[in-house]
C-alpha cells in the first residue's frame, strides 16, 4: 500500500514535472547590432526567424523541445554587448549565445563567453583573431573569415596579369588584416608584383573625391578594394566618372553582397571580381528550398544576413542534435568535428581552431535590367582556404586546444 | 604628382569643402544667435538627404526637378528646425548653459529612428544629377561636371548670406543678435521670432547640404552621426558664429584633406583634429572668430553656492549606502552587475560634473581620460603583469598626466573652444587605440584582464567597487569644499575679479583638468577589471556624450546630481535596450526632451527645488 502511493505520488510528480521539462524551451541568446547596423541586422533576423519557425514546426528538438531566441541589441558598443550577454545568462538563463556582426563585439563577447564557460557561436564577425589569437574553446565562428574570404580572392587576383596593385580598405582591424593578408599571399604567389599606393579612408568617412585622385595618380593596373557600405557607393560613383576603373582590374572583398551591391543599382561596377552573394542563380535544391520559404514569408529577396542567420540556426539545431544535452562541454564535444546540411551544402567545424568551412561565392559583377549581379561564379569551399595546422597551432592559445 | 594632379586634387578638396561649408554655416549661424550647441545638426542633414531621395526621385529626372526637389527637401528640413525650436528649445532659452545640448542629444536619437522607420534600412543611391552626369577633362584628368557645379555653389551659398546679413533688416538684427543679445534684446527686438528664424535657415542649409550629397552618397542612417563632429570641428576652426570663417575653415579643412590622403593615407583619421588643434593653439578664437561676450544669466541659470550636507541629505546618504551594501544578499548577479557599473559611472559623471559646474570648463573629450585608465589598467596587469591595485594606481596617475598636457593647453581658451580642443585631444588618442594596434590591439581591444583574486567573485567585486567609489566620491567632496575648492569657483563666477585679488586662474583650472582626469582614470581602470576588457570604444565620443547626458540630467548645480544622473541613465538606457531593442532609441530620446522639458534643473535640481519650496510652504506655516 505504502509503495503503491508512494508509486503514485512519483507518477504524479513525473506527469507534472516530465511533460514541463518537454514543453520548457532551448533557450539562445542573440546579440546583434540591431541599432547601429540596421542594413546587416535586418536580413539576419528575418533568416533566423524562419529557420525557428521551421524547426519549431517540425516538433523542435531534444524531446520536442522548442527553440526561443532571445534577441539583444549590442548598440554597436562592445560594453552594451558585454553587459546584454551578462543579462542573457544570469536573467535568461540562456543555454548558448550566438549572433554579433562587429568584429571588435565577437571577440568581446568570446571573451565573455570562454571567461563564464557558455557556448558560442559567433555567426558573423570576420576578423581572424576570434579564431586564432583571441580564439577559446567555447567560441566556434561560422562565416568565413577575412583571412579565408581575401586568400579566395587571391586565387583570382594571381591569374591577373596585373603588376602594379593599389589598394584601398578601411582604417581598422578588419581593412588592415584583410590588406596584410592580401598582400602577403599575393607576393607569395606572383613575386613580381608591386604595391604602388594604398589608401586608408576612416570607416564610413571616405571622401571620394580626392582619394578617388590619389589612387588614379599612382597609375596602378588593378586594385585590391575592401571599402564597403556607404564608403563603397561613393567609391563607385566617383571611381565611375573619374574613370579610375577604366581599364583597371579590381579585386573586392564582399561587394558582391545584396547588402551593399543593391543600392548601388546600375551603378554596380562592372567586371570587379567580387565575394558576394548570388542569391537568384543558386540552383541547388537545398538552396531553392529556403529562397522559396524565405520570399513566401517576407516578401522580399534575400541578403547575405539572410542565409547566414538561416544556416547559422541551421548549425545550433544540428550541433543540439548531436551534442543530446545543452551542457556546454557537450555542445563543444559535438561541434569539433561535426558536418550537417546547410542551405548552402554541408559544412563541417573544424576541430583545429573552431571554424567552420562555409565557402565564399566568387564570380565578376555585371549590370543587368539596371540592377548589379554576380556572373560567372562558382562556389568555393571553405576547406581549403583555412591556415594550415601548423599555422593554426602557433596562433592559438594553447588553453583553447584542450 | 605632376601639376595637372595637384590642380584636380586640390579641385577636389574644393568640392568637398562645399558642402563642409554648407553644413558648418548653419550650425554656425545658429550657435551664434542662440548659444546653442546644436548637436542634432547632423540629423537635419541627414533627413534633408533622404527626403531629397524621396522627393527627386519622384519629381521628372530634368534639372529642374532635381534641384526644385533638394531645394523642397531643405525648406522641409527648416519647418522641421522651426517645430524643433518651438517645440523644445524656446521652452529652454533661459535653462543652465549648455543644457540644451541635452534637449539635442534626445532629437538625435528619436530621428534616428523615426529615419529608420520611414526609410528603412537599406541605403539609399539616387541616380546622378541631370544634366551634371559626366565628367570634363582637366590637364588629362577626368573631373565630375557636379564637382564644379559643388565648387562654384560654396562661394554663391556664402554670397547669398553674406548679402542676407548685410543688406536686410531682418541680417541686421542677426548679427546684433550675434554681438550681444542682452542688448539686442533690451533695444526691443522680438527674440523668439529672431531665433525662429534663425533656426529655419540653419536647418535649411544643413537640409540643403544633405540634399546636395544625394548624387555622390546613399543616403543611410549613420550620415547623422558621421558629419556632426567635423561640422563642429570647422565651426570652431573658424570662429563660433562667422560665417566667412566657415568657409576659410571648410576650404582649409578642404585642402588639407585633398593632400593629406595623398601624403599620409593612413592618418585620414586624425589629419582633421591635427588641423583643429595646431588651430586653436595659435589663434585661440578661431580663424575669424571673437571672444564671446559672458552672457548675462538669467534667474534659473544662477548657481546656488553649494552648501555643506544638512543633516536630512546626510541620513539620506546613509540610508542609500546601507541598502546597497545589502543588496548583494537579496539581489540577482545581474542587478550587481548593472550596480557595479552604475558606481564607476557615478565616478566618472562626478569627474566630469568637478570640470564641468566646478571649474566652469565644459570637456567634449573626457573619454580620453576615462579611456587612459583603462587602458593603462589593462595593458599593466596583461603587458606588466601587475597586481590589480597597482595597474588602479598606476591608471589615475596616468589619466591625471593625460589631464596635465591636455590641461595645459585646453585652459590657455574658453567656452566651446575649450570644449571642442578637449574633443581634439580625445579623437586624437582614439585614433591612437585603433591604429596602434601592436600595443592597444587596435579594434579588437584588450580582452582577459583578470581581476585579483580576493575580488573575483560578483559579490566581492561589487563591495570593492562601492567602497572605492564612495572613497573617490567623498574626496571629491573634500576637494570642492577646500580651499582649492572655493578658489576655482571663484575664478568660475568672476575670473576677472579673481584675478585681481591675485588668485592664478589658469593654474587652478590647470589643476582641476589633472583631479578630474585621475578620477575618470579611476573610474576607466575599474571598468577594466570589472569587463575584463578594453576597447577603443572607450575613448570614443559616444562614452563622453553618455557622461555628459549623466551630468546633465542629474542636475549640473548640485554635488548629488552626477549620482542620481549616473543612476537613471544608466538604469534607463540598459533597461530601454534590453526590453525595446527597435524602438529604444525613439524612447529614451523622448524621454530625455520630456525631462528637460520638465524640470531644467535636472532631476536633482527639480528636487532640490521642490524641497525649498516645501521648506517656504513649511516656514509660514
Amino acid at each position: 500500500m505504502k509503495q503503491a502511493k508512494r508509486l503514485l505520488v512519483t507518477l504524479c510528480l513525473a506527469g507534472v514535472v516530465l511533460p514541463a521539462a518537454a514543453q520548457q524551451p532551448i533557450r539562445i541568446g542573440d546579440i546583434s547590432p540591431y541599432s547601429a547596423l540596421p542594413q546587416g541586422t535586418d536580413g539576419w533576423r528575418k533568416g533566423w526567424e524562419l529557420a525557428v519557425e521551421e524547426i519549431n514546426a517540425a516538433g523542435g528538438m531534444l524531446g520536442g523541445r522548442k527553440i526561443e531566441v532571445l534577441a539583444r541589441d549590442d548598440a554597436g558598443k562592445p560594453d552594451v554587448a558585454t553587459r546584454m550577454a551578462q543579462e542573457l545568462v544570469t536573467n535568461e538563463k540562456v543555454d548558448m549565445l550566438t549572433g554579433t556582426i562587429f568584429s571588435h563585439i565577437g571577440v568581446a563577447i568570446a571573451d565573455f563567453a570562454g571567461r563564464n564557460k557558455i557556448f558560442f557561436l559567433a555567426s558573423q564577425p570576420l576578423t581572424d583573431s576570434i579564431i586564432w589569437e583571441k580564439g577559446n574553446r567555447y567560441t566556434f565562428r561560422l562565416r568565413p573569415s577575412t583571412y579565408t574570404q581575401t586568400i579566395a580572392l587571391v586565387e583570382e587576383a594571381a591569374k591577373l596579369p596585373a603588376k602594379r596593385w593599389a589598394t584601398i580598405a578601411p582604417n581598422y582591424e578588419y581593412g588592415q588584416s584583410a590588406v596584410a593578408s592580401f598582400k602577403a599571399a599575393l607576393r607569395a604567389k606572383r613575386p613580381d608584383v608591386e604595391f604602388v599606393a594604398e589608401q586608408w579612408p576612416a570607416l564610413g568617412k571616405l571622401e571620394a573625391g580626392s582619394t578617388v585622385q590619389a589612387l588614379s595618380a599612382a597609375k596602378p593596373d588593378a586594385i585590391f578594394n575592401v571599402t564597403f557600405g556607404a564608403d563603397l557607393a561613393r567609391l563607385a560613383r566617383e571611381g565611375n566618372t573619374r574613370g579610375l576603373f577604366a581599364n583597371r582590374l579590381v579585386v573586392s572583398l564582399l561587394t558582391g553582397e545584396p547588402e551593399y551591391l543593391d543600392p548601388l543599382k546600375d551603378d554596380a561596377p562592372k567586371g570587379w571580381i567580387v565575394t558576394g552573394y548570388p542569391w537568384e542563380q543558386i540552383k541547388t535544391p537545398e538552396h531553392s528550398k529556403f529562397l522559396a520559404a524565405y520570399q513566401k514569408k517576407f516578401r522580399e529577396t534575400p541578403k547575405i544576413g539572410s542565409i547566414i542567420g538561416y544556416v547559422n540556426m541551421q548549425a545550433i539545431t544540428a550541433i543540439i542534435r548531436k551534442a543530446g544535452s545543452l551542457d556546454p562541454e557537450n555542445l563543444i564535444a559535438a561541434t569539433r568535428g561535426l558536418t550537417f546540411d546547410s542551405a548552402m551544402g554541408p559544412i563541417s567545424f573544424r576541430p583545429q581552431d573552431h571554424q567552420s568551412t562555409m565557402g565564399v561565392y566568387i564570380g565578376k559583377l555585371d549590370v543587368k535590367d539596371g540592377r548589379g549581379m554576380m556572373v560567372d561564379w562558382k562556389y568555393v569551399d571553405g576547406k581549403g582556404l583555412q591556415g594550415d595546422d601548423a599555422f593554426v597551432k602557433s596562433k592559438r592559445p594553447a588553453e583553447a586546444m584542450k | 604628382m605632376d601639376f595637372g594632379q595637384i590642380i584636380v586634387q586640390s579641385l577636389s578638396g574644393l568640392a568637398h569643402a562645399s558642402t563642409l561649408f554648407l553644413v558648418a554655416s548653419g550650425l554656425s549661424l545658429i550657435f551664434g544667435v542662440t548659444r546653442i550647441v546644436n548637436f542634432a545638426h547632423g540629423s537635419f542633414y541627414m533627413l534633408g538627404a533622404y527626403l531629397a531621395y524621396s522627393i527627386t526621385t519622384r519629381l521628372p529626372a530634368t534639372p529642374l526637378g532635381f534641384w526644385g526637389g533638394i531645394l523642397i527637401a531643405a525648406l522641409l528640413v527648416g519647418v522641421l528646425g522651426i517645430v524643433m525650436e518651438v517645440l523644445i528649445l524656446r521652452r529652454i532659452y533661459r535653462a543652465p548653459e549648455l543644457f540644451q545640448i541635452l534637449a539635442t542629444f534626445g532629437v538625435i536619437l528619436i530621428v534616428q529612428n523615426v529615419a529608420q522607420a520611414a526609410w528603412g534600412t537599406g541605403e539609399l543611391l539616387s541616380p546622378r544629377a541631370p544634366g551634371l552626369r559626366g565628367a570634363v577633362e582637366i590637364f588629362g584628368n577626368l573631373f565630375p561636371e557636379y564637382d564644379l557645379a559643388l565648387i562654384l555653389l560654396g562661394p554663391f551659398v556664402l554670397a547669398l548670406l553674406w548679402l542676407l546679413l548685410h543688406k536686410t533688416r531682418w541680417g541686421v538684427l542677426v548679427r546684433a543678435a550675434t554681438q550681444d543679445r542682452d542688448m539686442a534684446a533690451s533695444l526691443g527686438i522680438n527674440q523668439g521670432l529672431l531665433f525662429t528664424g534663425v533656426l529655419f535657415l540653419g536647418c535649411f542649409l544643413a537640409g540643403f547640404a544633405g540634399g546636395i550629397q544625394i548624387p555622390k552618397e546613399a543616403a543611410n542612417l549613420q550620415m547623422d552621426l558621421q558629419i556632426i563632429v567635423e561640422t563642429f570641428v570647422i565651426v570652431v576652426i573658424g570662429g563660433m558664429g562667422s560665417i566667412l570663417g566657415a568657409f576659410l575653415a571648410a576650404v582649409l579643412v578642404g585642402q588639407v584633406h585633398a593632400f593629406g590622403v595623398v601624403a599620409f593615407p593612413s592618418l585620414t583619421l586624425v589629419l582633421i583634429f591635427l588641423v583643429m588643434a595646431v588651430v586653436l593653439v595659435f589663434r585661440p578664437m578661431g580663424l575669424l572668430g571673437r571672444r564671446e561676450k559672458p552672457q548675462r544669466l538669467a534667474p534659473e541659470a544662477m548657481e546656488r553656492p553649494y552648501a555643506p550636507a544638512q543633516r536630512g541629505i546626510l541620513v539620506l546618504w546613509s540610508v542609500a549606502l546601507a541598502v546597497l551594501l545589502a543588496v548583494p544578499l537579496v539581489g540577482t548577479d545581474y542587478v550587481l552587475v548593472i550596480l557595479t557599473e552604475f558606481f564607476v559611472l557615478a565616478v566618472f559623471a562626478a569627474s566630469l560634473h568637478f570640470l564641468m559646474a566646478v571649474g566652469g570648463m565644459v570637456s567634449f573629450g573626457h573619454a580620453a581620460y576615462f579611456g587612459v585608465g583603462a587602458y593603462f589598467a589593462a595593458l599593466a596587469a596583461t603587458k606588466l603583469g601587475l597586481p590589480m591595485v597597482a595597474a588602479i594606481v598606476l591608471a589615475g596617475f596616468g589619466a591625471a598626466a593625460a589631464g596635465a598636457l591636455f590641461g595645459w593647453f585646453c585652459t590657455r581658451l574658453f567656452g566651446v573652444y575649450l570644449a571642442m580642443l578637449t574633443l581634439a585631444f580625445a579623437q586624437i588618442l582614439w585614433s591612437v587605440s585603433i591604429q596602434w594596434v601592436a600595443v592597444t590591439g587596435g579594434d579588437n581591444g584588450i580582452v582577459g584582464i583578470k581581476a585579483a583574486s580576493w575580488v573575483v567573485s560578483r559579490t566581492s567585486f561589487y563591495y570593492f567597487t562601492l567602497f572605492i567609489a564612495a572613497a573617490a566620491l567623498i574626496s571629491l567632496r573634500g576637494i570642492i569644499f577646500s580651499p582649492y575648492g572655493y578658489t576655482l569657483r571663484a575664478g568660475r563666477d568672476s575670473p576677472l575679479r579673481a584675478d585681481a585679488t591675485g588668485v592664478n586662474v589658469r593654474r587652478h583650472q590647470w589643476m582641476a583638468f589633472v583631479l578630474s582626469g585621475a578620477f575618470a582614470g579611476l573610474a576607466g581602470a575599474l571598468i577594466a577589471f570589472q569587463r575584463g576588457q578594453v576597447f577603443p570604444n572607450d575613448l570614443s565620443i559616444a562614452t563622453t556624450v553618455d557622461g555628459l547626458v549623466m551630468v546633465l540630467l542629474g542636475g549640473i548645480q548640485t554635488l548629488t546630481g552626477p549620482v542620481a544622473g549616473a543612476f537613471s541613465y544608466h538604469l534607463a538606457h540598459t533597461e530601454l535596450v534590453r526590453n525595446f531593442e527597435n524602438y529604444w532609441r525613439l524612447i529614451l530620446g523622448a524621454a530625455i526632451v520630456l525631462l528637460v522639458l520638465a524640470f531644467p534643473q535636472g532631476i536633482v535640481g527639480a528636487l532640490q527645488n521642490l524641497a525649498g519650496r516645501w521648506r517656504t510652504v513649511e516656514a509660514r506655516g
